[in-house]
Formats: C-alpha cells, sequence, structure tokens
C-alpha cells in the first residue's frame, strides 16, 4: 500500500492551492456580492488548464487520472463553492459524457474546444418531475430524416445561462421507459434552444443554474451521443464518474473550514482566554479534523479504483453520501464556534453553510446513494447466493 | 397531523389558555393573514419591515399587551406574550424583532424604570410608535457579557457613553436603546461594574454602524450601533448602578423561553410545510410520502415536535405563575433549537432540489434556523448553566 501522491501531483496540487488561496479566495466575498466570476479568474483558470481536467491531452485537456483530479477538485475546493461549481459542472458532468461516450468525430470537434474553456459544458436531466426520478422525463425527440426535433423543458441546469454544449436526455421511444432515453449533445445556438429564467438558489452564487427549454430544437442525428436507446445508461455512468470528484470537492471545503475553526478559536478570546481553551470548543475541532480525515482516506481510495479499473459504483456512492453529510455536518460546527459572526455575512463561514446545503441534493440525492449502496449489496448477496430468489 | 401541532386550539396541557387568549389569537392570526403573510417576501427582499407595519400592529394592540393599563396596555399575563411570540414565528421569523421588543426589552423598562421613564416610554412602546433594541453583545464580548467594554462614566448629574455594540436587532428601527456599559471598568468581579441605560434616537454621538447582512432572518433589521462621547443625563440610568448584569440575568429566562418558542413554531411550520410537500410530490410512481424513508422520518420529527410542544408549554404555564425555571428554560433552549435544526435539515432533504430554491419556503426557514443555536445565550452556554445547576 502507498498512500503517497507522487512528486509531479503533489507539485501541481500545490501551485493550485496558490492559485485558490491567493487570487481566487481574496475575490470570494466579491464573487458572493457581485454572483459572478470575474473574468480575470475565469481567463487564469482557463489558462492553467482546469477546464480541461477530465479530457484527454490529444484533444487538448490535462489527460490526468481520477486521483490526480480530486486532488485538483480538493484544492478548488477550498474557496467560493459558486466558483467551484462553475468549473466542476462543466470538468464534471458537463464533459465527461463527451469523453466516455462521444465517437471519433465529436470529440475532435468538442472537447480542445471544451479543454480551453472556450466553449462551455453543461449536463441537462433534471426536470419539474423528474428529479430524482431520472427515468421519469419528458423532454422528447423525434427522428426527423436526419435531425431530431426536441421539445420539452429542463431545469436546474448549471452553467445553463453561459454553456455552449449541452449532454441532454430526451425520450425518443416513450414505449421503452429508461431504454427508450437517449443522449443528444446539443449547442446553444441550435435553433429553437431557449435559456429560461436564472434560478434563485440559497447558496453557490457565481453559479448559475437555469431552466431549458426545446421549442421544435434540431438537433442533427449525428450529435446523438453513444447509440439511441443508451442515454439513461449514459446517464448513470456519468453522474457515477463524478461521484469521487464531488466528494474531494467537498473535502477542499472541509479543510478550509477545519483551518479557520482552529484558527479562530485560538484568536477569539472569552472568559479572559481563547476559547480554543475551552474543552467542548477543541472537542468540536476533533470531531471535524476526523471527518476530514475520514472523507480524505474514503475519497483517494475510491479514486485509486476508478484508477485500477475497478467497479466503483457501491464505493463512489459512499464516497458522495459521506462528502456531503460531512460537510454539512462540518458546515454547522464552523457556524457554531464562530457563533454571532458565523451568522453574519463579513465571515465566509456562512457562505460555506448555505452551500453546503445542496451537495445532499445534487448529482443525486443521499437517499438515492444509499439506494444505490443497498442495491448493490443485494446484488453481491445473489452472486454469492446463487440459489436465493429475491 | 392534527391542528394541536401549530397551536391553533391548544390540547388538554395547556390550561393556562383561557377564552381571551383564544380570541387574542384568533384576532392577531387574522390581522397577520392579512397584513403581513402577503407582504412578506417583500420585506424579506427589502430586508426590513415597515414601521407603519409596527403602528397598525399597535395600534390593535397587539404589541406589549402585558403592559399596565395606566401605559396603555392591557395588563395581560405571559400568555399573551407567547401568542403573540408564536403567531409572528409562524409568518417568519424575520418578524422576531417585534416579538423581542414586546417580550423581551419593553419588559426592562417595566421593571426597573423610575415612574417618570415608564411614563415617557411606555405608551409608545405599547403603540408601536417607540421602537426598542437592548445592546449587550460587542465584537469583543459575545458569551463572555462581562468583557464588554463600551463605558459609561459618570461626570457632574451626567454619564458619558464610548464604545460599540454589535448584532442589535431592531438595530435600524430603534428609538430607544437599552445599552449595557461598564460604569465601573475596574472592580472586580467584572460583572458588578455594568449598568444599563436609555439612549434616544437623537442623542448625540450616538449613530447606527452597518445593517448587517445574515445568513437569514433578511427582513429583521440587525446593526452595529456606535457611541462616541454620548452624553445621557443620570436620570438615564435604567435601575441601579452596578446591577445591569443581575438585571440581564433575571430577564433571560423570559428571553430563552421565547427563543425556544419561536424554534419550536418554525420546527412546527417546516414539519407542515413538509408533509404538504411529500403527498403532492411524485417519484417513482408514486407521492413521495409513499416511500418508508419519508413516513420514518416524518414520523420521527413529529415525535420529537410533539416532545417539544409539550416542554414549552408546561414552561409557559409555569412562566405564567412566577417560577423559577432557569434550569428547565435552560434545556428546553439548547434542546429545542438543536431539534428545530435537525428537522430542517430533513424537511429541505424531503424536498429535494426544489427546497434549495428560494421560491420555495423551506429554504428560508433552513436560513432562518442556524442562529437560534447561537442568539440569546449559545447553546453551550446553557449546557453550563445547567451543568453548575446540577452542582458540577
Amino acid at each position: 500500500m502507498d498512500f503517497n501522491l507522487s512528486p509531479e501531483l503533489l507539485e501541481m496540487k500545490k501551485s493550485i492551492r496558490d492559485f485558490v488561496d491567493n487570487t481566487v479566495d481574496p475575490l470570494a466575498d466579491q464573487i458572493e456580492k457581485e454572483d459572478k466570476i470575474p473574468d480575470h479568474i475565469m481567463q487564469m483558470s482557463k489558462d492553467i488548464g482546469l477546464f480541461g481536467l477530465s479530457i484527454p491531452e490529444e484533444y487538448g485537456g490535462l489527460g490526468i487520472d481520477m486521483v490526480a483530479k480530486c486532488a485538483i477538485y480538493e484544492e478548488i475546493g477550498r474557496t467560493s463553492n459558486g466558483y467551484t461549481t462553475v468549473i466542476g459542472g462543466h470538468t464534471g458532468i458537463g464533459s465527461v459524457g463527451i469523453v466516455e461516450m462521444g465517437n471519433e468525430q465529436q470529440k475532435r470537434k468538442y472537447l480542445p474546444g471544451m479543454a480551453t474553456g472556450e466553449l462551455l459544458g453543461a449536463f441537462a436531466l433534471t426536470e419539474p418531475s423528474a428529479g430524482s426520478n431520472a427515468v421519469a422525463i419528458k423532454t422528447k425527440a423525434v427522428r426527423k430524416g436526419d435531425k431530431y426535433i426536441l421539445n420539452g423543458s429542463k431545469h436546474y441546469i448549471t452553467n445553463g445561462p453561459s454553456a455552449a454544449v449541452f449532454t441532454v436526455m430526451a425520450v425518443t421511444d416513450p414505449s421503452k421507459g429508461a431504454k427508450g432515453i437517449t443522449s443528444f449533445i446539443v449547442e446553444s445556438d441550435f435553433k429553437g434552444f431557449i435559456v429560461g429564467k436564472t434560478e434563485e438558489k440559497m447558496g453557490l452564487r457565481g453559479s448559475h443554474s437555469s431552466e431549458i427549454f426545446f421549442d421544435d430544437c434540431e438537433v442533427p442525428a449525428e450529435n446523438v451521443l453513444g447509440e439511441e436507446g443508451l442515454g439513461y445508461v449514459n446517464a448513470l455512468k456519468i453522474l457515477a464518474n463524478g461521484r469521487a470528484g464531488l466528494a474531494a470537492r467537498n473535502l477542499g471545503s472541509c479543510q478550509k473550514l477545519l483551518e479557520l475553526s482552529v484558527k479562530y478559536a485560538h484568536e477569539r478570546e472569552q472568559f479572559g482566554k481563547p476559547i480554543f481553551e475551552q474543552q467542548i470548543i477543541q472537542h468540536y475541532l476533533a470531531e471535524i479534523a476526523l471527518d476530514v480525515e475520514t472523507l480524505r482516506s474514503v475519497t483517494y481510495r475510491v479514486a485509486w479504483m476508478v484508477d485500477q479499473g475497478m467497479n466503483v459504483i457501491k464505493e463512489a456512492a459512499m464516497a458522495k453520501l459521506l462528502g456531503s453529510e460531512i460537510y454539512n455536518r462540518i458546515a454547522d460546527k464552523a457556524v457554531q464556534i464562530h457563533g454571532g459572526i458565523g451568522y453574519i455575512k463579513d465571515f465566509p463561514i456562512e457562505r460555506y453553510y448555505r452551500d453546503a446545503r445542496i451537495t445532499k441534493i445534487y448529482e443525486g440525492t443521499s437517499e438515492i446513494q444509499k439506494n444505490i449502496i443497498a442495491g448493490q449489496l443485494h446484488k453481491e448477496y445473489l452472486k454469492s447466493n446463487p440459489t436465493v430468489n429475491v | 397531523m392534527d391542528k394541536s401541532m401549530i397551536g391553533k386550539k391548544p390540547d388538554s396541557s395547556n390550561t393556562f389558555y383561557t377564552d381571551e387568549h383564544q380570541m387574542f389569537r384568533q384576532s392577531l392570526r387574522r390581522f397577520l393573514d392579512k397584513e403581513a403573510v402577503p407582504f412578506f417576501e417583500k420585506w424579506e427582499e427589502e430586508h426590513i419591515i415597515p414601521r407603519s407595519f409596527w403602528t397598525k400592529l399597535g395600534g390593535k394592540g397587539f404589541i406589549c399587551p402585558w403592559v399596565n393599563e395606566e401605559y396603555g396596555g392591557m395588563n395581560t399575563d405571559f400568555g399573551f406574550a407567547a401568542i403573540l411570540n408564536e403567531e409572528l414565528a409562524r409568518v417568519g421569523a424575520g418578524l422576531s424583532g417585534i416579538g423581542t421588543h414586546s417580550n423581551i426589552i419593553v419588559p426592562y423598562i417595566a421593571s426597573f424604570g423610575t415612574e417618570e421613564q415608564k411614563k415617557k416610554y411606555l405608551p409608545g412602546c405599547v403603540t408601536g410608535n417607540m421602537i426598542t433594541a437592548i445592546a449587550m453583545t460587542e465584537p469583543g464580548a459575545g458569551s463572555d457579557l462581562a468583557n464588554i467594554r463600551t463605558t459609561a462614566l459618570k461626570n457632574g448629574d451626567s454619564y458619558m457613553i464610548n464604545g460599540q455594540k454589535t448584532f442589535i436587532t431592531n438595530g435600524i428601527h430603534s428609538d430607544l436603546v437599552i445599552v449595557a456599559c461598564k460604569t465601573d471598568p475596574h472592580v472586580t468581579p467584572a460583572h458588578r461594574g455594568i449598568s444599563l441605560f436609555l439612549v434616544e434616537r437623537d442623542t448625540p454621538g450616538f449613530s447606527r454602524g452597518r445593517k448587517l447582512k445574515k445568513v437569514g432572518m433578511h427582513s429583521q433589521d440587525t446593526a452595529e450601533l456606535i457611541f462616541e462621547e454620548v452624553k445621557v443625563p443620570a436620570s438615564n440610568l435604567l435601575g441601579e448602578e452596578g446591577k445591569g448584569f443581575y438585571y440581564l440575568m433575571t430577564k433571560l429566562q423570559q428571553e430563552r423561553l421565547v427563543a425556544a418558542i419561536n424554534s419550536l413554531v418554525a420546527a412546527e411550520d417546516m414539519l407542515q410545510l413538509t408533509l404538504s410537500y411529500v403527498k403532492e410530490r411524485n417519484a417513482f410512481g408514486k407521492p413521495i410520502s409513499k416511500f418508508q424513508n419519508t413516513q420514518f422520518k416524518l414520523a420521527e420529527m413529529a415525535t420529537e415536535i410533539k416532545i417539544g410542544r409539550t416542554f414549552v408549554d408546561h414552561l409557559i404555564g409555569k412562566h405564567i405563575n412566577g417560577v423559577d425555571i432557569v434550569t428547565e428554560v435552560s434545556m428546553a433552549k439548547w434542546w429545542i433549537t438543536d431539534m428545530a435544526k435537525r428537522v430542517s435539515a430533513e424537511c429541505i432533504q424531503l424536498h429535494g432540489g426544489y427546497g434549495y430554491m428560494e421560491e420555495y419556503k423551506i429554504a428560508r426557514r433552513y436560513r432562518d434556523i442556524p442562529i437560534t443555536s447561537i442568539f440569546a445565550g449559545t447553546n453551550e452556554i446553557m449546557k453550563t448553566i445547567i451543568a453548575k445547576k446540577l452542582g458540577l
């Protein structure tokens, strides 16, 4: 067993941390107020290759493995989660579909632009009546010659207002349920593609989610991603692939909250001494540190399993579940350690508290992760007990 | 779920509520449904409640009903105060500044004020024309109240106040502020040097700092207050010099009970919102209320909320009768605020993605709740008090 990251990776991790801590984080408050990532931050992030995190080198990306991706996600998770989400929404669910399922022609067409960040990616699955139950989507795609005509609407689409390339799930055969769903690559300037209103969210400011409408939207047949009818399977794969990355992003936020809380506990004096000297504060910090270390271990192990080509359906669901639950626990304790100032926008703590909440909901709710874990346990049991009928 | 959970008609445990209490609750609720509910979203966005709402509410006799009739009140018991808090909290936590004024701050004037002070201030407090605030917390003194730095030094027949306060509820609206100051910065123990002063809005040297932006409770104005060479006449001393800390301690029982009531109502409202939502929302071909996970989560929450309601009602009854319930109120404050936070997390989760959108009320409830384990004495301080009372 070797728990060390390679020297090259450590160096890359350190340089990303310098950028995040010294260039992005000082502007986190501004991002929050203006609900916008400053242009120069976007440009610098593109310049250092962050947008090509998931894209192979031959298409202009960084071409790195999952452990390395998680190391980078951990660092960008330290700052404004809005910033992290703009990048994560693109490098995760926004581009992985084309990388994994795209044909050579599609990859050549889209990936180089996505790797530089020139083309922002997004993933469009969720609809008003199809959240956790993704099979219930209603957006339809009807073949007409060498085109598909899409009609329907999506919502809560991360990067919706600014993305150029969307991985869209639509029903091609309503009689086939999950096997009647197909994924498409849809460009934002296709005829009939309409961006709806940007949602007012509790957190993740700087990252924008919106409604998307397809009004007889024309998509060339060559833009079918993978095969017709495999869209749902594709969607599940895309989401599964992202789970270790989400855990890593949460890990970064948790690590940052630990650092901020330890610092504050030493600086803040009440009853004539730093509050760090109160045993309850020490125990809160010990619990936070324990959670951070647990999450770190699980996250990197799952990433390592991905790189070994192992099946990680169960473990990735565990990492996603653990990452979001731990992040919320830690954010709550950090607010409590900070007291009144933790509830006020002058300090970053309240931002993490609001941002943390969605992590238990997006990309598969905590409940869905438990369903997945239990489903795998069931499969494993049946495999080792072939005579059982359940 | 029976309606008693939202306090519409209290169950048999609340024998202290009379028909008069019920009429007060009904007319207050009707008033709030007409005058507050339709505008509340706007007030949240504007980060303030209009003064006209205070005076409308006061004009109907809903503010400070406990004040003696000679000062314009109705001389009612704490049951009315509890109802006022519950009904305001039902609309939204952002209205809590009114309850703070009515049930926490004005009682200081009634209990410790001179006849002259009461005549001068109480009638306006009742009509809503005079909004009050109490300024204890400072940047360097939160839980450690004895360590405040704001001073009020005596000079002839006046005091000179210097210092800075923060996180002050009603900070922007307040016309009259009760300021905790050190009149003797050197005495040991330090809490013996604290006195309370009444400082009026236009007193020279008294200014408002920033209106603070908070995670939640947006419509409730919270601000910094700055005192630079503020000269107040000795007649503005509230109660006796050096007794401020003692006064604060005697009033905290009521403040913490009110905090527990508010959080409980929030939890009850969140449960109602979620019960409605899970019946409407379909996933996997059926309402999500039909999933065992949903049912058990809600069963657990309903149970904890009912336990909280029983405890709180029990304490309201005792408090009306003037019983010393410091230990039990400390228990209620930490447990109920903690429970309400757990409920908020579970309820938003059951709302899924919709719960994270501001257009759903659960998102606001979720943002409003975390301060409850911090204000009115952090939950850690509550445990310190309980431990002390246990002889530890």
